[in-house]
Order: C-alpha cells, then sequence, then structure tokens
C-alpha cells in the first residue's frame, strides 16, 4: 500500500511517444466497445438544449457587446464618436483599446498572440471597438451608429486576387505546413513527357460558416480572468490569451464545454474574445460576445483562394515521370500562414521528377488560415482533376492510371508507408458504387433532361499526432449499478467531432466498464492539456492520452491484485484473470528486447515505475481460487476510494520515418440539365481507410460531413469580396451557399479495414478531413464525365458551363 | 435593430390608419421585414401587426376564381385543393422559394412585398441608390451575377426575388387594398410593381398606410401549368432565371393559348404579352421560338457577370414551349 500511496501523490503517469509501433490492448479487451456503432454520449443533451455553448452560459450582471468592424479595407482609425450613440438608450459605453484589440484571428497552436491592434486598417470588417449595452439588440443599434472618421486608402488596397497574381511572392517555409520541394528536373521531364496535363486551377476563398458563430463570454475573478469561449484548442488558446492581455498562467481559463463546430476557424483566438476581456475588466462586470454570420465572415478566417498550376507528364503507358504543383495563395500583408496544397501531392503518385512550390500575394481581405483539411482539401481538386484529364488522353480507367503510379514507398522522402491503402479504397468503393458500369464516353448518357456523369478520384489526408495529456480515475460511487466510475479529464474539445463519445468508449473498453459508467471532465483549460480539435488529430491525440491514463490504471490494479499488465482483464466492474502472463516477455523486457512488443513493455516499466514482475503484490487476491473481484472493492482499498493516473503521447519518430497517412476514394455520380446546366449530385459513396475505428457511426458521420463539403466546394461554396472596396459581398448564409439537405443526395460510407501500429497505441488515423480530400474532385470528374466540359475555376457553377454544354 | 412602437390591428381600416405616418409598417410573417430591421436597412419607426386580422380565407369568386386573404401563408396557399387543382402553376412557384419554415410564415401579401437580395442593398456601409437615393449603384459595375437584365437603369439593376409573384403576374391577379381613408382599389399585379428607372427606391404603387386584403386571381386558365426555377444550389436558393408558363396545345399541334412570366431576370416580375402573341397560335417551331425569344430579350442588358442570363432565358424559353409541344409537365 506504501508504495501505491506515494505513485497516486505523484500522479503516476505512462508517457509514450511514438518512436516505434506499439501494441494495442484493443484487440484483447473484455467488452470490444471501441469500434461499435454507438450513439453520441451527448446526443440527448444536444437535442434537448441542455448543452450550453459559450454564449448560452449565464452569469449575473452580464452585459453584451457588439463588435464595430471597419468600413474601408484600408487606412487608419483618427476618431470614434462616442458621442454618437448618446441618444440611444441601455448603451454602457463604447471599449477600445487600440494596441490590445486583435486585428486577426490566431493561427492554431501558436502560443502567441495573433497581430494586435485596432488602428491601422488592413481590412474591411477589421474589429475597430466595441459597443457594450444591457441589452444585445441596443449593443447592435449602437454598433451601427458609432461615428468613426477614418483616413481611408482603399485606393492603395489590394482588393484583386487574379491582379495581385503578378505580385506573388516567396512564403516563409519555416512557418508553414508544407515546404517547397524539387526532384529531378520537372520541367524537363515535361518537355520530354509522351502524354501531359497543363492547367491552372483556380479555387475561391471559402469561409466555414460553423453553426455556432464565434462568441465569447468574458468574466474576470479579481485578476483571474475566465473566458467561455468557442475554440478547438485550449491550451495553445490560453497562451495566446496571455500573451495578448500579459497575463501569467494562473491569470487566465478557457471553458468550451460544448462547440459548435470549427473546421479551424476556432483554432486560434478570434477577435471577440480580447474585446470581450477588456470590456469586461473596464466594466467590473461580465462580458459577452456573439459575432454576428457577417462578422463570422468578415473578421475570423477564411480559407485563402489559390491558383494552382498542375502539370503532369506520363509515358504511353500512364506511368508518370513528373508532377509539378505550383499554388498561389494569398493572405494579409505578414502574414506567414499559406494554403499548403501540396501536402498529399508529395506521396500521393510515383514520379522521379517532381516540383511543389508555393508563392503568395498579400491582399487587404481578412485573414486567411486552416479550414478543413487545409492543403489536401483543394489542392486535391486540382492533382485528382489533372488525373482524371490525364486519364481520359490515355484512354485509361482513372482507377487503372492510379494503379499504375501506385508507389511503393513516399516517392519524395525514400520512406515507408505507415500503411496504405488507396488501391483497396478504390476497389472497395468502385465495387460498391458499380464502377464497372461506368461509360467512360463524356455526354454520352441522356435520362430525360439530365446528362449523367460518373466521377471518381483518391483522397489522402496526413495522419497527425500531437502532444496530449490526460487523466483517469476511478473512484467509487454508489449511484453506479457496479458501484464505481471513471472519470476523465482533459482540456480536449468536442466541436461536434463526437470527443466525449469515443473517450468514452475508450476508456470503459479499456477500464471494463459500461459506458453509462464513465464521466467525461472536457473543455477547461484547468485540466490536462490536450491536442486540441483540428487536423483530424483529436481522436488520435488525445483519444491516445486517455488510453494511455486508463492503461496505467489497468497496470497499477494489476499490481494491486497480483496479477500482470498482460494477464489483467477488466469486464463489466470485474477484475479477471486472463491466461498465464508471459514470463518471457517480461524476462526480454528487461533486457531492453528488441520486438515491438518487448520494447512496449520496456518503455512502460521505465516511465511508470511499476515493477512488472508481480513481486509486491498483495496476498488478499487468489486468482487460482476465485474467478473475479468487483473493481468497487478493490478500489475502495485505496485512500478516499479512488485511484487515479495521468497518460501522455508525444509524436516521436515514427513520424519521420514512415509516412503516415488516411487514403480513400471519393465517387460521385451527377445530374446535369441539358438546358440550365444545373448540376445536382446524385450519389456518393466514399471509401476510406484511417486505421483502426474507434466507432463506426461517429467516423461513418465525419466522412458525410466531408462528402457534404466537397459537394459545397465543387459546386457553390466561394467567398465574394467586392474587388474595388474590399467588402465581402455575401457575408451571410442566403447568400454563401453551402449544401442543403436537398443537394446532398443519399451518401455511401465505407470503412476500409485497416490497423496501422506505427500512429499511436489505438493504431487510429484522421478520418474527418479524409473524406473532403477529393469530394469535390470526384464530382468535377462526373461533370466532365456528364457533359464533356472541363471546368477550372471553381465552384463549377452553370454559368460556366452553360456555353459549351453539348446541344 | 431599431427601437419601433409595436400595436395589433384589429380591422384593415383601423390598420391602414396606424400605418398611415411616416416609417410606419405593418408586419405579418416578418420574414424579410425582421432581417431588413435587423440590418437597418428598414427602420420603421412603427410596426402595426396585422396578423390578428380576419383575412385568413380563400374563397372562391362568382366570376369562378380565387379570393386569397392577404394573410394566408404561403404553405397553406400553396397546399390548397383549388390551387392545386386549378392553378398549379402558383403553387409550384411557391414552392418552389425559401425554405419550410420560412414558407410557414411567409403570407401572401408580404411575399409581393420582398425586397431585392443585391448584395449591395443589403449592406448599410455601401452605396445603394434603392436604399438610399441618390448614392449609387455599385453593383452596376460590381458583384452583379445574380441582378436582373431587364427593366434595368442606371441607378439599379436589383432583381425582383419573389417566385410567387411571377406566378401571380402570370395569372392576371389583382391586389386588393384598403388605404387610411377607408377606401379600396384593386390593383392589377401587372401595374403593381415600379421600374426602378431614377427612384429605385419606389418599388410598388402603394400608398403610405395602404394595406393589401386580398389577391384575387380571375377563373382558371386551361393548359400545362409549370414554374422552372434554375439556381445555384437545389432549394433555399433565388431564381437565377425562372419561368411560370401556362401553356395549352390543340390537337393539331398549335399553341392555343401561352403565357410566360419570368423571374430572376427583371427588377419586378416580368412578362411581355407580345411574346406571347408572338407564340399563339403557331406551332411553335424553332424560328418562331428564336423571335419569341429575341422579342422577351431585345432590351435585355447584361452587366458582366449576370450577361449569361440572357442565353439561358433563351435556353429555357424554348425548353418551356417545346416541352407543352410535347405534352408534358415540369
Amino acid at each position: 500500500m506504501a508504495l501505491l500511496q506515494s505513485i497516486t501523490q505523484s500522479e503516476p503517469t505512462k508517457k509514450l511517444t511514438m518512436d516505434e509501433p506499439v501494441e494495442t490492448l484493443f484487440s484483447s479487451t473484455a467488452s470490444k466497445l471501441v469500434g461499435k456503432p454507438i450513439n453520441r454520449v451527448d446526443g440527448s443533451l444536444k437535442v434537448s438544449g441542455q448543452a450550453h455553448y459559450s454564449a448560452e452560459i449565464h452569469l449575473d450582471n452580464k452585459a453584451y457587446g457588439v463588435l464595430v468592424g471597419a468600413t474601408i479595407a484600408k487606412g487608419r482609425v483618427e476618431s470614434i464618436d462616442n458621442d454618437s450613440l448618446k441618444s440611444i438608450p441601455n448603451i454602457i459605453k463604447v471599449v477600445t483599446d487600440p494596441e490590445h484589440f486583435l486585428r486577426n484571428s490566431q493561427q492554431g497552436g501558436l502560443k502567441k498572440a495573433p497581430t494586435q491592434g485596432a488602428t491601422e486598417i488592413f481590412y474591411h470588417g477589421q474589429p475597430i471597438a466595441v459597443v457594450i449595452a444591457e441589452t444585445f439588440e441596443a449593443a447592435r443599434e449602437g454598433a451601427k451608429a458609432l461615428k468613426v472618421t477614418y483616413t481611408d486608402e482603399t485606393d492603395e488596397a489590394a482588393l484583386n486576387f487574379t491582379q495581385e497574381l503578378s505580385n506573388a511572392h516567396a512564403v516563409d517555409e519555416q512557418k508553414g505546413s508544407d515546404k517547397n520541394y524539387v526532384q529531378g528536373d520537372p520541367e524537363q521531364g515535361l518537355a520530354d513527357a509522351a502524354v501531359t496535363v497543363d492547367r491552372f486551377y483556380h479555387t475561391p476563398s471559402q469561409n466555414s460558416s460553423a453553426m455556432e458563430p464565434h462568441a465569447t463570454l468574458a468574466h474576470w475573478e479579481d485578476d483571474k480572468l475566465v473566458l467561455y469561449t468557442a475554440n478547438q484548442m485550449l491550451a495553445s488558446c490560453k497562451q495566446q490569451v496571455m500573451d495578448a492581455l500579459d497575463l501569467n498562467k494562473d491569470q487566465v481559463q478557457l471553458i468550451a464545454h460544448y462547440v459548435g463546430g470549427g473546421f479551424g476557424s476556432k483554432l486560434g483566438i478570434a477577435p471577440e474574445s480580447i474585446a470581450a476581456a477588456i470590456a469586461a475588466k473596464d466594466l467590473g462586470r461580465p462580458v459577452l460576445i456573439t459575432m454576428t454570420r457577417p462578422q463570422v465572415m468578415e473578421a475570423t478566417i477564411r480559407r485563402s483562394n489559390t491558383r494552382q498550376r498542375i502539370a503532369i507528364g506520363a509515358n504511353n503507358d500512364g506511368v508518370i515521370d513528373t508532377l509539378i504543383h505550383d499554388t498561389i495563395s494569398s493572405n494579409l500583408p505578414d502574414e506567414a500562414f499559406f494554403e499548403p496544397t501540396a501536402l498529399s501531392t508529395h506521396y500521393l503518385y510515383s514520379g522521379k521528377n517532381r516540383r511543389v512550390n508555393y508563392e503568395m500575394v498579400d491582399m487587404n481581405q481578412v485573414l486567411s488560415g486552416s479550414m478543413r483539411a487545409p492543403g489536401e482539401a483543394v489542392g486535391m481538386i486540382a492533382v485528382e482533376c489533372a488525373m482524371d484529364e490525364l486519364a481520359t488522353q490515355l484512354a485509361l480507367d482513372p482507377i487503372e492510371l492510379r494503379r499504375r503510379n501506385e508507389p511503393e514507398k513516399d516517392p519524395s522522402k525514400d520512406i515507408p508507408f505507415s500503411t496504405r491503402k488507396l488501391i483497396e479504397c478504390m476497389e472497395q468503393g468502385a465495387k460498391q458504387f458499380g464502377w464497372d458500369k461506368r461509360n467512360a464516353k463524356p455526354a454520352s448518357q441522356l435520362e430525360g433532361d439530365w446528362w449523367i456523369g460518373t466521377g471518381m478520384a483518391a483522397a489522402a489526408r496526413g495522419n497527425q499526432l500531437q502532444a496530449s495529456e490526460a487523466r483517469a480515475t476511478l473512484q467509487v460511487d454508489e449511484s453506479k449499478a457496479l458501484g464505481i466510475k471513471a472519470v476523465i479529464e482533459t482540456d480536449m474539445t468536442d466541436i461536434g467531432t463526437g470527443s466525449y463519445t469515443v473517450f468514452s468508449q475508450v476508456a470503459a473498453d479499456l477500464l471494463g466498464l459500461p459506458i453509462d459508467h464513465v464521466e467525461m471532465k472536457l473543455g477547461d483549460s484547468a485540466l490536462p492539456p490536450a491536442s486540441g480539435s483540428g487536423g483530424s488529430w483529436g481522436a488520435a491525440s488525445s483519444g491516445s492520452s486517455v488510453y494511455l491514463a486508463c492503461e496505467q490504471l489497468r497496470e497499477m490494479l494489476a499490481e494491486k491484485v497480483g496479477l500482470y499488465p498482460d494477464n489483467i482483464q477488466l469486464d463489466n466492474g470485474q477484475i479477471k484473470k486472463a491466461g498465464e502472463h508471459d514470463l518471457t516477455v517480461v524476462e526480454a523486457a528487461k533486457k531492453g528486447g528488441q520486438s515491438f512488443a518487448d520494447s512496449t513493455i520496456d518503455k512502460l516499466s521505465q516511465t511508470t515505475g511499476l515493477s512488472l514482475s508481480g513481486e509486491s503484490a498483495s496476498q488478499e487476491y487468489d486468482f487460482d481460487n476465485t474467478d473475479a473481484y468487483a473493481l468497487a472493492e478493490v478500489v475502495a482499498g485505496y485512500d478516499e476510494q479512488k485511484v487515479s493516473a495521468k497518460g501522455q503521447i508525444k509524436p516521436g519518430k515514427n513520424g519521420k520515418k514512415y509516412r503516415q497517412s488516411s487514403f480513400g476514394a471519393n465517387f460521385a455520380e451527377v445530374a446535369v440539365h441539358k438546358v440550365t446546366g444545373e448540376i445536382r449530385v446524385k450519389r456518393m459513396t466514399g471509401a476510406f481507410a484511417a486505421g483502426r475505428i474507434l466507432n463506426h457511426k461517429t467516423a461513418t458521420s465525419q466522412c458525410y460531413g466531408g462528402m457534404v463539403f466537397g459537394i459545397g466546394s465543387a459546386l457553390m461554396e466561394e467567398v465574394i469580396h467586392d474587388k474595388r472596396d474590399g467588402r465581402l459581398c455575401n457575408h451571410d448564409l442566403a447568400e454563401y451557399h453551402v449544401p442543403v439537405n436537398a443537394d446532398v443526395p443519399q451518401l455511401e460510407v465505407i470503412l476500409v479495414e485497416e490497423d496501422d501500429p506505427y500512429t499511436n497505441p489505438m493504431h487510429i488515423k484522421g478520418i474527418g478531413e479524409t473524406a473532403i480530400a477529393g469530394a469535390a474532385a470526384a464530382i468535377a470528374n462526373a461533370v466532365y464525365n456528364a457533359v464533356g466540359v472541363r471546368v477550372y475555376d471553381f465552384p463549377i457553377t452553370l454559368d460556366k458551363l452553360l456555353y459549351e454544354m453539348p446541344e | 435593430m431599431k427601437r419601433f412602437e409595436y400595436s395589433r390591428a384589429d380591422a384593415p381600416e383601423q390598420a391602414a390608419i396606424s400605418a398611415s405616418t411616416k416609417d410606419a409598417s405593418f408586419i405579418a410573417g416578418g420574414t424579410n421585414l425582421l432581417d431588413l430591421m435587423k440590418l437597418e436597412i428598414e427602420t420603421p419607426i412603427k410596426l402595426v401587426d396585422i396578423t390578428r386580422l380576419e383575412l385568413e380565407q380563400v374563397e372562391t369568386t362568382a366570376d369562378g376564381g380565387l379570393r386569397i386573404g392577404t394573410l394566408v401563408t404561403n404553405s397553406d396557399l400553396a397546399a390548397h385543393p383549388e390551387v392545386i387543382a386549378n392553378y398549379p402553376v402558383l403553387s409550384r412557384a411557391i414552392l418552389a422559394g425559401a425554405t419550410g419554415q420560412l414558407r410557414n410564415r411567409a403570407t401572401t401579401g408580404g411575399n409581393f412585398l420582398q425586397r431585392t437580395r443585391c448584395y449591395y442593398f443589403y449592406q448599410t456601409d455601401s452605396a445603394c441608390n434603392k436604399r438610399e437615393p441618390g448614392t449609387g449603384c455599385p453593383a452596376i459595375n460590381g458583384e452583379n451575377r445574380t441582378l436582373a437584365v431587364l427593366g434595368t437603369s442606371d441607378s439599379c439593376i436589383a432583381q425582383h426575388p419573389s417566385d410567387m409573384a411571377v406566378a401571380m403576374r402570370l395569372l392576371d391577379a389583382t391586389i386588393e387594398t384598403v388605404k387610411a381613408d377607408g377606401s379600396t382599389r384593386a390593383i392589377d399585379v401587372k401595374d403593381f410593381y415600379c421600374l426602378p428607372k431614377d427612384t429605385p427606391h419606389i418599388e410598388n404603387v402603394l400608398e403610405a398606410g395602404e394595406l393589401i386584403t386580398h389577391v384575387v386571381l380571375p377563373a382558371p386558365i386551361k393548359g400545362i401549368h409549370t414554374y422552372d426555377k434554375v439556381r445555384d444550389r437545389a432549394s433555399y436558393a433565388f431564381a437565377l432565371v425562372s419561368c411560370a408558363a401556362v401553356v395549352d396545345v390543340d390537337d393539331s399541334g398549335k399553341l392555343n393559348t401561352v403565357r410566360l412570366a419570368f423571374g430572376g431576370i427583371g427588377t419586378r416580375p416580368w412578362r411581355n404579352e407580345a411574346v406571347e402573341a408572338l407564340l399563339t397560335d403557331t406551332d411553335g417551331n424553332n424560328d418562331v421560338i428564336t423571335q419569341a425569344a429575341d422579342l422577351l430579350l431585345s432590351d435585355a442588358k447584361g452587366n458582366g457577370q449576370n450577361d449569361f442570363k440572357i442565353p439561358l432565358t433563351r435556353r429555357l424559353l424554348k425548353q418551356v414551349i417545346q416541352r407543352a409541344l410535347a405534352g408534358e409537365g415540369a
């Protein structure tokens, strides 16, 4: 007992750095709960309004703030006339802080504040002040009425992307998420190629349009700032707040129990957060700022518009020698983020001559940054449409073309893939879709007034792992049927993706409890810091820390009852012995054995300080004569009737030694109206391989979401900025079109079986963004098959088809 | 949103009196007005709620038509058995508009009065002759892909967004009103909307306080009723071009009746009776369709991004006639 107590006090922690492949416990748990398509554990709270989002948190004496956006695209605020609001009742005051207000949102994961300053204006809609009132309505009226005098330099602003292309400049590769790359002689390769495709693609700016607008309720407890705020990554957002307001770590707490979608737009803090904090301090009362829909679009973050050159050179058999992917994207001056369109281009297909090159142009438009699958989502439009064009030229089936260019290793880095199931995804998707019935000849199938076409595209999305921590506690709880519950604590967010659910499954499975015996505490920066939600890394990163914390508990329990990590079984609230433990494994572990199972146990032994010999086991548990002991009774033997442990995952050498990526294939059937050129997607099938699947239902939903994003990206989503004054013209959901129900047909998702021991101890990979990668290209390729028209300027709206439609 | 007074009317005349003061507005479904008020595009000082008025009936008239109370919701009107049976073009037009939720709230009278969706009209820090006379029209040389090509002026190219009103124009509907002085009048939909000219802020002939009480449809017209709406997504999108049509073909294959009204292309619901006359009593061959399209679009003027609406309208017109000749509905 003495040993365990001291461990408890110092928080026993299972640490794992992914330097080697590891085994997963999921193969040997009793319940096999992980993977099952269970419903969301927070579903009933959400549909009954009991899941409270930031703007719904009530604090006494709350005041309301509405941001005031600049009405010029470039220039300077000269004065703000507070008296202009005198006649409006219920206005409390106008708050501004020219130095500390955020000019821009922050990008994901950065530890410092984003660009601050509310005097110099860099884009139309830039927040410059906040009007605080007793009611939201009064604040909004005040924000409209506030008279601001500017020095207007809009004439000098960069507002036309096409015109600015000639001013493109190099990117700062050190600050980007991809790098320029040259291998062989791409231009010569292209010149020498028997068959080439060489095209410019244009994709527009897009907006995430998460259902929940950015909102922050700020509240000061003496010198401590508490922000209820819509964020995806609390740990880094906390640091951004600290830096923006010069506060220390004990002075800032961020809470985001529920987040209504992020898609990248909430990776970093947005302007309303700091404005709310400053106003709350000024007033000495809580202040809520909810951005309006137009403000979300005008003043948070957009996906950059891009111009991409794709050039592919192949021989007559369709074997690719040369791949060029050059991209120009846009951002505000001095902002480093550029759209990493070619993330998957590096490894998707073979080819000895390769070039990826990035440039950017400075624009006076709202910050560009991460939006769902930054990089692949629009980069693969270009790559996968070009592949389709190449297949057409070669009269090859698009799947066959891809098969002929399947690399054995990452062709850029010459490292193996951890797992790569592109071929399987294409094959299973093709079978389900009925690809073999396809007529490859364009404009050959007319059904009534509609041209029918089918298309496909590959999908790839790089897998990511971020450092993450979680705590798991087992504690006696007589209100539970089994007299015990598990409590999981981490600052991880659930942005609608299902974190609450899948982590409950992980914990319930590893700790042998029913899922309703797991209590999740997420979304509070006071809890152990997690990866946050983004880049499809959340389940893998934060989930692994939950896994490790539970694994640590399992081992502590094993120790306590005289079992071993390899033969303790936790089953429905009982501790059982599952076979004899393998002495050779332990012996090997002690010697620092070489097999990956051994090295795992070795590391486990080092990091936990636990003996694996079972020598210190209590004599009170006798598994030779007793089948099982109640978990509740064992835990009751700990101080305060509870035992807790932490888990910590870190990315390691596996990320460098192995190319890790999820793969997939999207198939689409579209109908194009022969008279009007209207395009409607009739059905889509997606097959995706993303390692083990934690929950087939939530994973499938993630894929649906990605495919729906693909429909929007292919056919309708486009942020329109006026090229003269920089205003965002279609700044609401009536005019910025995303797919509505009627646009989304039957979607089929196949989760291709895969297991990847290189990624993390759960063997999972990111999935949400895999489905969007290439989805728009599949639709565009189907449009080509339907009417024989290739559109290189996205979205593919009917006016771009009309003049070239077949008669 | 600006503060406003609110009152509830018990009788149409009283409503008209209450709303006859400056900057007063009726409110019924509020599906457009409330948005406009939140954005301060409309800033009525006084709102007169007419939803308690007894104007929710659909009655048959002596001459076989329908008299529709102004408060009949779009959903109810589209689903009304008489409308489905005898005016299917109206039912189809209504159902092509907005969303189920909006149609449940939006009313017949209010639908006529919905405002344009021009981007610049919706942003109060932008110039807009319709919203703020004399400030200019940024749309003419700006983002105008969705805007009008017919009935435009140098002051305004804003499209009329209604689907229902296009069908009403086709059906020769009459709008009945009551004024503050208690007098009533009937206005043909044909005469209801004003062209923008140099006064785009004046959109219809209603006087201050004048309340739409009913909409009267004449007796039904025989023929194939269709409403085609071309749009950027399958629902919850305004028309790029729409065409309401009633076409009747006799046994010899001649076009007995041709009525065509268009949405999305005009500054008001667009109908040209001369085009219909040109097609009537012909066999609808390609030449005559081309002539009809030429006539319809003779004054059409694109402003760049919306140029495509002209050939699109041409294609749609041809489709509607040819489909009717083939005896098919939409």
